[in-house]
Parts: C-alpha cells; structure tokens; sequence
C-alpha cells in the first residue's frame, strides 16, 4: 500500500518526521490526563474513599467529551491545511503534473492525517482503561466510544480537507472548518432546541412527538451521540431510534457525508474542471 | 513537438494571451521572451495542463492539453515559475518521492536518483534536506525532478531568473545537456542574452502575442532579416517618427533619448530605399546605422522595454 502511494509515505515521513508531531502528541496527552487525573485527585480529596461506579461513570463522561472537544480542534486542524498549505508553499502545481490523480493525493492527505489522529487517539486509551477498572462503564462502551472517535475524526477531517481545496488560505481555510465543526458540535443541538421550543408553541396541551427535524439533529450531534453511547436518554423528547438505531444514523450520515465532501474536493483539484472562484 | 495554435487566455478584462501560434519541432530549445507580464507563464502553464484555455488549442506530441491531460503529463516535465520544495525530505527521498509519483518501480529509484544528482551536479547533496539547499542547488534539483519519467519535452519557466551569475551558467549547462539528449525544450526569461546562446529559435511575447519568432540569427540584427536600425536626425524627430511608422520593412519604432530605434525587416535594397526616402522628405539625417548589438537590444526595441537589469 505504501509503495502504490507516494504521497501518503511522503506525508507520514514529514509529519511524523517533524518536531511538531512530537509535541502535539505530548500537549494532547497532557490536556487529557491533566485533566482526568485533576478531576481523580479533586474528588478523591473530597471523599477520601475509593470511587464508586457513578462517579467513575461521570469522569468517563467528562474524559470521552473531552477528547471529542480535542478532536474537533485536532483533526480539522490538520486537514485544513493539507490542500491549501502546498498552494501556499508552491508546491501544489508540480505535484498535479505529475501521474497522481486529484483522488490520489486527496485520500493519501487523508489517511496520513487521521492515521495521526488515530495515533493520538490510541495513546489516551491507557487513561480510559484506567476510567474503566473502576466501574461504572462496560468495555462494550468504550468500543462504542472509540468507533464513533473514527467516525466524528473521518467527518472533521474530511471537513477540513474540503476547506482546504475550496480555500486559497491555510488561515481562511483553518477557520472556516473550526466555524464548520462548532456547528456540527454545538450549532446542531441549539438549532434543535431552538425548533423544539418554536414548534411547541403556547397552545395547551402542548402537541405529541417533535418534528422530524429535531429528531434529526440530535441523531447527529454528536455530544448528544456521544452521551448516549455512555447510557444518557435522548433531549427533548425524541425517539430513541428513529428509522435506524440513533448510533447508526450518525455513522452512515457522517460516513456518507464525508465521502461526498472528499469526492468533490478531488472534483475541484484537477486543475482543467475547476468552476472558476 | 509542441504545436500551438490561436491559443487565448483571459483573466478577467486581461488578455494574458491573445491568439499566440507556435510550433517547436522535436528536439529544438525553443525560448519565450518576454517582459513581466506577457504571458509566458500563462502559456507554459497551459501546456503543463494545470490551465483550461479559452480558445485555441495546445499539443504536445500531436495530444491536445486539454482533452488528454494524463497523456500529456507522462511526455512532459515542468518547472514552474515560482516552487517550493517539500521541508523535511532529503534531495534522494525528494526525486524519489517524485519517481514513486511517476509510477516508477521502487527498485529503479536508487540508480535513477543518482544518475540525475550527476546530471545535475548534486551527488554530495544525496541526504542534505532540500529545504536547506541554496536557491541555485534548489533549481537544480527541480531540473532534475522533471526528468524523472525521462520525458520527450520540457517546459521550463524563467529556470534562471533570480539566480547569480554562476547558478545560471550551470543552469544553462544542463540545458545544453537536455539538448544534447534530443530533447524539446521550451524555456522561458524576461531577459535575452542567457538564453540567445542556448536556444535554436526564440520567439518574442508582448501583451499576449508572439511580435517576433524565428531562428536566433534572424531575430538579432547580424541575421538577414530583421535587425535594429538606430537613426539620429538634428530636428523633426517625431514627425520623421510618424512618416517612417508603416514603412514597407518597418516592424516597430520607439523612440529614444537621441533618436529613433526601429525594427527592420527586408533586404538590404529596402533599407537603402528608407534611407533615400528620409532624405529625400528634407530630414536631416545624423546617423542611420545597423546596430551591431546583441539580441536584447532587438528585444528590446521590439518589446520597448527600458533596459532591464533581470
Ligand atoms: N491567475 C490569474 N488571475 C488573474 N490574472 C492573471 C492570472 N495569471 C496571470 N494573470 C495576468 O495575465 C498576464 C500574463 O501573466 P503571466 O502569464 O504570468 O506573464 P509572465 O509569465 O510573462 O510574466 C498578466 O497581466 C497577469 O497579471
Ligand atoms: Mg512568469
């Protein structure tokens, strides 16, 4: 695989080659565990006594919500620039004269930066595990947690990439994915309940079920998701599963999603079909 | 072969190329000149298929750029105007990298990366990283990563441009080299005389279109045809100017701080006819000589540049 794909062992070698690699993989984890062992020591300053499931439970929580929050900084980040950045450093034009197709570099840009994030991903398994010996969470959870970690990162990534075709600017580029990404974190589930309380209304009695929209905003928030794999119920009322079980939903919308925005920056790369913009 | 026919280009209200026409035949250096802005970069990149164009149409090797742009790539290297080179890679794994592009088997790379760090002259530099090359070894390098498919033309943007003086010798070295290998070499500069020794034809690109195209001996004054002519008259200069623009033979005239300087085309016969002509009109003519100047004196006239200094 690596020797059919120059840009991808390019890439890995440059990226993991790089100084910076090394320290955002250290500041990741320190955030991480920072902030896991922090919470641990304040709640076991306050109790004294070992953990009990529930509070084991809440940590577990806090971490995975964590992570995801670190994710949607991380991923987009490092996609951002991927297209963009060789503009900028004038190396773009070369590299599409070559045999490579648009498709080509597109997914090898891909793989490398979430084969990075997968990495750091990986690397704060040992403090969930640590989460995990206390109770509370079953390790049913923790894959649930995990895959839909690669699901969120393919979005987020593929997010960033297509910013990063679109946009002459790394900069530009770099803030319009965070904008992206904050609304698929946030935007969603504000919009959701902002429909929720509108539809609502002030008649009495207040109407069964919610619109279907809500529903769907929250099946793909992806706090919410991300809340529910960890037992909570679903906001506002909707149904658990709609159509598809909620996890579900997420995973073929986000999957499908992030290939279309991947297949129309490889569209938008080759050089002879670019809409002019 | 590179064949060119009423190529247009437009970016916005600027016509960058304007139904330029030129064929270079296998295995001739061809050189664009042109100043800043006339449309060689448009051009090349046209042909190197990263540019749609907007009328005409381009071939390389009888393929059209546009319609068959992977064919295209496999026949041509390419060197743009401006590049960057990748930070973190050493110059073997930078050609290597490329080679791998080119679908070249990874058991050739190792010979393939040495033969042209010869080529080049950078066989020391193997495992420096390129980030840290000097501009000229960068060039060079980016010399060599056009050939590594070993391609039948290449399309070299201004390869010399921003270096000193010895960076562009050896450039031009390895060009002479690439003629030598019977490649089709189009090669670009805003300045003349670097490439009037290199090259078997140049042609002159002013606001998009070709003003001047031929045999090196042709375009400079020593050749038959065309040639500078610059006259001195003690009065009357611009009206001399006027009656002598559209003159049978006449190309372009420009005036200058003494006097005129015109492009002449014709026989020998014609030029003495437009000299009996200017005095038989009553201007009194100073001097009217051939100039014996280089080529980018010619360019220069024709383009009506000032003196460049690159
Ligand atoms: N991408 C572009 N967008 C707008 N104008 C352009 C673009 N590329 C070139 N031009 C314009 O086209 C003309 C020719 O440019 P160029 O081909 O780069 O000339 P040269 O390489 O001879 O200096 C210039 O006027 C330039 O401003
Ligand atoms: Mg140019």
């Amino acid at each position: 695989m690596i020797n059919t794909n120059p840009v991808l062992l390019k890439e890995l070698r440059q990226r993991f080659r790089s100084f910076k690699a090394s320290l955002i993989l250290f500041i990741y984890l320190l955030v991480i565990g920072g902030f896991v062992l922090g919470f641990m020591y304040l709640n076991w300053r306050q109790e004294a006594v070992v953990f009990n499931p529930s509070q084991s439970r809440e940590i577990f929580a806090m971490l995975s919500v964590a992570q995801l929050i670190l994710l949607g900084f991380v991923t987009p980040g490092l996609t951002a620039g991927s297209i963009s950045g060789e503009r900028e450093r004038q190396t773009l034009n070369v590299l599409l004269t070559t045999e490579l197709r648009p498709a080509g570099i597109i997914f090898s840009k891909m793989i490398s930066s979430c084969a990075f994030t997968i990495l750091l991903i990986t690397a704060t398994l040992p403090l969930f595990s640590i989460v995990l010996m206390y109770g509370g969470v079953s390790p049913s959870q923790l894959w649930g947690v995990f895959g839909f970690y690669l699901v969120s990162m393919y979005l987020f990534a593929a997010v960033g990439m297509a910013c990063s075709t679109f946009f002459r600017r790394t900069g530009i580029s770099t803030v319009t994915s965070y904008g992206i990404t904050a609304f698929i974190g946030a935007g969603t589930v504000f919009l959701a309940a902002f429909i929720y309380e509108v539809s609502r209304g002030n008649v009495y009695p207040r109407p069964e079920g919610v619109p279907l929209s809500v529903q769907f905003l929250v099946d793909i928030n992806p706090v919410v998701v991300l809340m529910r794999i960890l037992g909570e119920g679903p906001p506002f009322g909707v149904s658990e599963n709609w159509l598809l079980p909620y996890w579900l939903v997420y995973t073929v919308f986000y999957l499908v999603v992030g290939t279309l925005l991947l297949i129309w920056s490889s569209k938008r790369l080759n050089p002879l079909r670019r809409s002019k913009l | 072969m590179i064949e060119i026919n009423g190529l247009s280009k437009s970016f916005g209200k600027v016509e960058a190329l304007k139904d330029l026409t030129l064929t270079i035949p296998s295995g001739q250096v061809y050189g664009l000149i042109g100043p800043n802005g006339a449309g060689k970069t448009t051009a090349m990149s046209i042909l190197a298929t990263l540019q749609t164009a907007g009328g005409g149409s381009a071939m390389v090797n009888g393929l059209n750029v546009i319609t068959e742009p992977a064919k295209v790539r496999r026949m041509i290297g390419y060197m743009p105007d401006f590049f960057g080179v990748y930070d973190g890679l050493t110059a073997q794994e930078y050609l290597s990298f490329f080679a791998s592009a080119y679908h070249i088997p990874e058991n050739k790379h190792h010979q393939l990366v040495n033969d042209l760090l010869e080529l080049v002259n950078l066989q020391e530099k193997h495992d420096s990283y390129v980030d840290n090359l000097s501009r000229g070894m960068k060039q060079r390098l980016a010399l060599a990563r056009c050939l590594v498919h070993d391609p039948q033309v290449l399309i070299l943007d201004e390869p010399a441009s921003g270096l000193d003086p010895r960076a562009r010798a050896e450039v031009k070295e390895i060009v002479r080299q690439l003629k030598n290998m019977g490649k089709t070499v189009l090669i670009s500069s805003h300045i003349l005389p670097e490439l009037s020794e290199i090259c078997d034809q140049v042609g002159i690109l002013k606001n998009g279109s070709l003003v001047a195209s031929g045999p090196v001996s042709e375009i400079t004054n020593g050749g038959q045809n065309a040639r500078v002519i610059s006259i001195e008259v003690e009065n009357g200069l611009p009206e001399m100017i006027e009656h002598i623009n559209g003159y049978p033979g006449v190309i372009k005239v420009n005036q200058t701080n003494t006097g005129a300087r015109l492009i002449f085309k014709g026989e020998q016969k014609a030029q003495g006819a437009l000299l009996k002509e200017l005095v038989q009109e009553g201007y009194p003519v100073l001097q009217f000589a051939v100039q014996s100047g280089s080529l980018e004196d010619a360019f220069m006239a024709v383009t009506g540049e000032g003196k460049s200094n690159d």
